[in-house]
């Protein structure tokens, strides 16, 4: 078969690129986990400055494609301002703040999902704001938005593809040297598009199989 | 203990307080009854600024709770909430509940918190569900591990706001219970209820209370048993 002969010969091309698919995807999904609940915070606050922040945010970067926002960072701001990051640099910051936007607005509709009889019987409790947020508000919101976090993570494991325009050795990147090695222009497409498949389908079992042990442990 | 002058709550254009005043003495079991929508629930909420009043004073224990600089989170220490429906941490498990408001406000140890907790479950009967979560508690049992995650916190008082009105009526009893003993050992309580028998029984003072404002109030004999008031007689007469 073809296609295992030149996964075979090539396979240390591909699994640089796995190797640096997993990274950039890992060091998005943390990196927009975090900047993602402190925008959804932004965007609830209760000062307005700070609400415009979080609100602009969201909106601009989910309004623009997310190969503009990669060519700005990487190109732009080297030509504009003189501030040059390396390819991988700009490749998982574009990844942080584009997944931060959409999983901002996931974590918002958990946060406000949560029964405001929770805050209040914290609050009654002596607990601040905060305190309530981190013991009480977040961990439920978490768990009801689970799926939709989910979903995220695997676009963000696809999304990650785009990267290979500025020549981080993703492996879309590594795909496109062995092409143009090859002349061949479906066979490594193709097991591109397989390990990408395995990567996403396995994280989807993972976590669903999670998602089963939360709600095992408490149902309402 | 608790003084409460000239309070008013709006919600937008609706006037729901109209000027209360009120004084609640150590030690005292004050029962506030009414129709829907006359203010009990909220004005019980503004004692602990639950919902914060548009105008007015609350003292409590001396302290102007309702001054923009207080620190409210102090207040709120030492008045336990006891809500309709419960509102339990889902997420907790029961001894977690009771646990971590003396652990993270507090800041008592674990095992300190653990101990008395415990205690606490044995006075509401429910020692056997320390490890259980609220979703594997019925109605009454929810309730009566609400009462005891807000005695955790040592208050002076509690304010129970229709602590039985989500309750299948075979479990109203237990809840009940659990509050009279609270009353028998001294503890100063703000209730709004509508279980007529158990008012009469356990309240020294009974607010019956209808538009915004306290119509009429007195001990439990006077106002149940020869209420001065129009509003006062026709609505009892509805309920008992």
């Amino acid at each position: 078969m073809k296609i295992f002969d030149m996964f075979w010969e090539y396979r240390d091309y591909f699994f640089v690129g796995l190797k640096n698919t997993l990274l950039l995807a890992a060091i998005a999904v943390v990196g927009g986990f975090i900047l993602g609940i402190i925008i959804s915070l932004l965007r609830m606050s209760r000062w307005s400055i700070l609400r415009f922040i979080g609100t602009a945010w969201v909106e601009i970067f989910r309004g623009t494609p997310m190969l503009v926002q990669l060519l700005i960072i990487h190109y732009g701001f080297a030509t504009a301002f003189n501030i040059k990051f390396t390819v991988f640099e700009s490749g998982s910051l574009t990844l942080i703040l584009n997944s931060s936007a959409y999983l901002a607005e996931i974590f918002r509709a958990g946060i406000q999902g949560v029964d405001r009889g929770q805050t209040e019987a914290a609050r009654s409790l002596g607990m601040t704001g905060p305190m309530t947020m981190r013991h009480i508000v977040l961990p439920q919101a978490l768990k009801s938005v689970l799926p939709a976090i989910g979903n995220e993570f695997v676009t963000v494991i696809k999304e990650s593809s785009i990267v290979y325009v500025i020549g981080a050795g993703e492996i879309m990147y590594q795909t496109n040297t062995i092409i143009t090695m090859t002349y061949d222009g479906m066979t490594p497409n193709l097991i591109a598009a397989i390990m990408y498949f395995v990567l996403t389908f396995t994280l989807s079992k993972i976590l669903n199989a999670f998602e089963r042990k939360l709600s095992n442990r408490d149902k309402r | 203990m608790i003084n409460v002058k000239n309070l008013n709550k709006s919600f937008g254009q609706l006037h729901i307080l109209k000027g209360i005043d009120l004084d609640i003495s150590q030690g005292e079991v004050v029962v506030l009854i009414g129709p829907s929508g006359s203010g009990k629930s909220t004005f019980l909420r503004c004692l602990n600024l639950l919902e914060v009043p548009t105008s007015g004073e609350i003292r409590f224990e001396n302290q102007l709770i309702t001054d923009k600089n207080y620190d409210i989170n102090k207040a709120r220490e030492k008045m336990g909430m006891v809500f309709q429906h419960f509102n339990l941490f889902p997420h907790k498990s029961v001894l977690e509940n009771i646990t971590l408001a003396p652990i993270k406000v507090k800041k008592k140890s674990q095992a300190d918190a653990e101990r008395h907790a415990l205690e606490l479950l044995k006075t509401v009967g429910l020692e056997d569900k320390r490890d259980a979560y609220p979703s594997q508690l019925s109605g009454g049992q929810k309730q009566r591990i609400a009462i005891a995650r807000a005695l955790a916190m040592e208050p002076h008082v509690m304010l129970f706001d229709e602590p039985t009105s989500a309750l299948d009526p075979e479990m109203v009893g237990e809840v009940l219970d659990v509050m009279k003993s609270l009353a028998k050992e001294g503890m100063t309580m703000v209730i709004v209820t509508h279980e007529m028998g158990f008012a009469r029984e356990v309240g020294d003072r009974i607010l019956f209370m209808d538009g915004g404002i306290i119509l009429e109030q007195g001990t439990p004999d006077e106002l149940f048993g020869n209420p001065k008031q129009e509003r006062t007689r026709d609505f009892l007469s509805k309920v008992l």
